[in-house]
């Protein structure tokens, strides 16, 4: 609990001196506006609200990892030094995470196409059905719009799905359910529904899959006011944000990655729920941020290797919330370097490193010594020809290359 | 078909009513009704059944029952031509669909179900909310866009909720209702419930492909989901014959059971929602076509008359008017004069402008709830922004 309370008292002091407008107004959450002043409103969660709310979930779950630095093992919670846990593979943690929850809550089920007795397409539920049953584990038929809509009724009732998409693009079928219904029910109903689904699958572009099956959602999806976004890259973070997202009372889309799925990582034996808003600081660094997200992460640290030969030292963080953005951690790291890259999987136009890049320069403008560089997947379908699919994703040579331009 | 004739005490007005039992929403009763008189009545057409057995034509009720079917209609007449003129002194904007006409489905349906049933409708929702529970302040305070709306002015006409009573809204997309409508069933019987949920759409709906997804996953997984097609044979400006090639939606389940109901009469309707929801609990999804009409156009913004003449609209009004079916029951049966039935429409209207005034003193919604209820507080909602604790936002 010692870091909960230690991260309060830091952010305090950051405040003080953030370069806000200096005409804005504090006022609780909770409490009506007093008084207003030009065009500002801010809106500040009470300090100590904030405090026992964390406490709450602490009770709850003890190991709420809500520092998660991949590369300090002291601090944080991921290797104690004294157990040695167990080796296991992407999919494999996101199957234990589910399996805790459902063991833990009985209202937690899964639906999708062949997640029961097939075992999912990528074996992420496997041996769930036999153990739950075939209603906890509910085989539906191919119609994502339908199958999207019943999770969100049945979870206006209570129980909590998770809806897996087989791949992320065949969610488009159910845009208007997860829009409209995931996540704005809550607000119009006056709060009273809550969504607390999870919308799982696997996205990004894998090998020589084609058009239609190499989308990236997020882009989509962003916009939609009320959803949670959060992209798992390590066995370690994908177990542990599969289970705060179904511990979540707010309707979270977890995108995974379709080459992701056979990671080796040794997680720990502990229970671990992961913070959901949080970033990932995966190699501290002096001379330049680098911002990404799932797949791109490993194109990023294969440069790193290149740039940390060439005498370059870049700070690597995997922002792994891609709605709400973590811009506290960011924002740390760009006061510390003055430079940043944006490296994802998205397609330049809308994706979310143009998002990104938007918020960056609205809130740290005056920490940076240069343009924001945001390197993204072209604006073209991706095609079939190996060579062609290569050229639309960011390759670690273009990252190098831009690190060596940006930091001359 | 016996009538049971035993007239009933009928007090002065000025005499205030034993009223404890009644369930009606009128605080005042000039008279009293009778629970144990039983009344059989027969539905104005028989039942048309699709891989079914229809139910009886005969339907047994009491005064009591008549009465607070009356005097439940006529406060949602009201209420519904309130709304109207509300609308057109521009303190109800954007959309506003309007139920008058097919009041009978929902009344009946509420004397067949219980409040664990849910029900979910799309957004010709302010006579289900009603009738699920709700209050005429609670109404129209959503319908301007106030407070102490139910959805705290955040929702407006076609997002009326009620939680506690199971009513799921209040829909603004055709059709998107019907797979979060399999949804709730299949939430009951996941947790073995002994409840049922009525889907509900209109003929316009009856087309959208998602509403046969959900179809075949309520057959495939034996729901307890009753899809109400309420078929006021116009989808928007376009008549069903004109959208569909088999108009008859009770059939167009196929393999799922159907029945063809008289919208207009609310003893049939009555009678259909108890026989489904019997159907419902054993074998699974059944669909019933509830044959209604609206007098009002599609919405505020459609005058109704370009589709359709006014012939047939003052035709229907004319000969199967739900109200006046109840009207010509009750008088036809000696439960209440023609003056005491007045009174009580007399009653509603007061009721519902005494609702407006207080809905119009209600304030509009606080700066500051443009942002509440966007997220559920917990596991880490709380760190937004910059520094993980502020929010910052421009409004104009």
């Amino acid at each position: 609990m010692a870091s909960i309370f230690q991260r309060v008292g830091a952010v305090a002091s950051l405040s003080s001196n953030a370069s806000f407008d200096t005409k804005k107004l504090h006022l609780s959450s909770r409490r009506s506006l007093s008084e207003r002043k030009a065009s500002f409103v801010v809106i500040r969660s009470d300090a100590a609200k904030m405090n026992t709310g964390l406490k709450k979930i602490g009770g709850r779950a003890d190991q709420l990892v809500t520092n998660a630095v991949a590369t300090k093992p002291d601090t944080s919670a991921a290797s104690t030094a004294s157990k040695p846990g167990h080796e296991l593979l992407l999919f494999e943690a996101l199957r234990e995470g589910l399996e805790e929850e459902m063991e833990r809550d009985q209202n937690v089920c899964i639906m999708g196409e062949d997640v029961g007795h097939y075992g999912g397409s990528y074996k992420v539920s496997k041996g769930l059905a036999p153990k739950y049953g075939d209603l906890r584990v509910l085989d539906t038929p191919i119609a994502e719009n339908a199958f999207t809509g019943m999770g969100i009724g049945a979870a206006m009732t209570g129980l909590r799905p998770v809806i897996e998409g087989m791949n992320m693009g065949f969610l488009l079928l159910a845009f208007n359910q997860i829009s409209n219904n995931c996540g704005m029910l809550h607000y119009t109903s006056g709060g009273q529904f809550k969504i607390p689904v999870v919308i799982r699958g696997p996205g990004g572009v894998g090998r020589q899959l084609g058009a239609e099956h190499s989308q990236r959602l997020e882009s989509y999806f962003q916009s939609i006011p009320g959803i949670q976004m959060v992209a798992c890259s390590t066995p370690y973070n994908a177990k542990g944000l599969m289970k705060a997202a179904i511990r979540s009372d707010n309707p979270v889309i977890l995108f995974e990655h379709v080459l992701l799925y056979n990671l080796k990582e040794t997680i720990p034996d502990e229970e671990y729920v992961l913070n959901l808003e949080e970033a990932e600081m995966v190699r501290p660094g002096e001379h330049v941020t680098i911002l990404t997200y799932s797949r791109m992460r490993y194109h990023v640290m294969q440069a790193a290797k290149t740039l940390v030969n060439k005498g370059f030292d870049p700070e690597v963080i995997d922002i792994r919330s891609l709605k709400p953005f973590d811009l506290h951690t960011i924002g740390n790291s760009i006061k510390k370097t003055h430079r940043v890259i944006i490296v994802e999987e998205c397609m330049r136009t809308g994706g979310i490193g143009a998002s990104l890049t938007a918020a960056i320069n609205e809130n740290f403008q005056d920490y940076l010594d240069a343009p924001i560089v945001c390197l993204s997947s072209q604006d073209v379908p991706t095609p079939y020809a190996g060579t062609l699919e290569e050229w639309t994703v960011v390759q670690p040579p273009q990252i190098v290359a831009a690190v060596e331009q940006l930091c001359r | 078909m016996a009538l049971a004739r035993r007239s009933s005490n009928l007090l002065k007005p000025l005499s205030t009513a034993s009223s404890s039992s009644s369930s009606s929403f009128l605080h005042r009763r000039p008279f009293s009704t009778d629970d144990s008189t039983t009344i059989t009545i027969e539905t104005s057409v028989p039942f048309t059944g699709h891989n079914c057995e229809p139910p009886s034509r005969s339907i047994d009720t009491s005064p009591k029952e008549l009465m607070t079917f009356f005097t439940d209609m006529a406060l949602m007449r009201r209420m519904e031509i309130a709304a109207d003129s509300l609308y057109k002194s521009k303190l109800i904007r954007g959309f506003c669909h309007l139920y008058d006409g097919q009041e009978a489905v929902n009344i009946g349906m509420e004397a067949a179900i219980t409040k664990k049933d849910c029900i979910i409708t799309a957004y010709r929702d302010h006579c289900i909310f009603l009738g699920r529970g709700g209050t005429l302040l609670e109404s129209f305070s959503e319908l301007m866009g106030r407070q102490a709306g139910c959805s705290r002015g955040k929702g407006g006409s076609m997002h009326f909720y009620k939680k506690d009573a199971c009513f799921f809204g209040g829909h603004g997309i055709v059709g998107a209702q019907v797979p979060l409508g399999c949804g709730l069933a299949f939430a009951q019987k996941y947790r073995k419930e002994d409840h049922v949920t009525f889907t509900m759409y209109g003929d316009g709906a009856a087309n959208q492909g998602q509403l046969f997804e959900a179809l075949n996953m309520a057959a495939l997984w034996d729901l307890p989901a009753i899809l109400v097609c309420e078929n006021n044979h116009y989808g928007m400006g376009t008549a069903e014959w004109r959208a569909a090639k088999s108009p008859s939606y009770y059939k167009r389940g196929d393999y799922v059971p159907g029945l063809k109901v008289d919208g207009m009469d609310a003893f049939a309707v009555k009678q259909a929602c108890k026989f489904a929801k019997e159907h419902a609990l054993k074998n699974g999804p059944i669909i019933l076509e509830m044959d209604t009409y609206r007098y009002h156009g599609h919405s505020m913004s459609d005058p109704g008359s370009t589709y359709r003449t006014r012939d047939e609209i003052s035709g229907v009004r004319q000969e199967r008017d739900p109200l006046e079916r109840i009207r010509k029951l009750i008088m036809a049966h000696d439960i209440a004069t023609e003056k005491e039935l007045k009174d009580i429409e007399k009653l509603a209207r007061k009721e519902v402008d005494e609702a407006i005034a207080k809905a119009k003193e209600s304030p509009m919604p606080e700066e500051s709830e443009l942002f509440t209820n966007v997220y559920r507080k917990g596991y880490g909602v709380e760190s937004f922004g910059a520094d993980r604790k502020e929010l910052r936002a421009t409004l104009p």
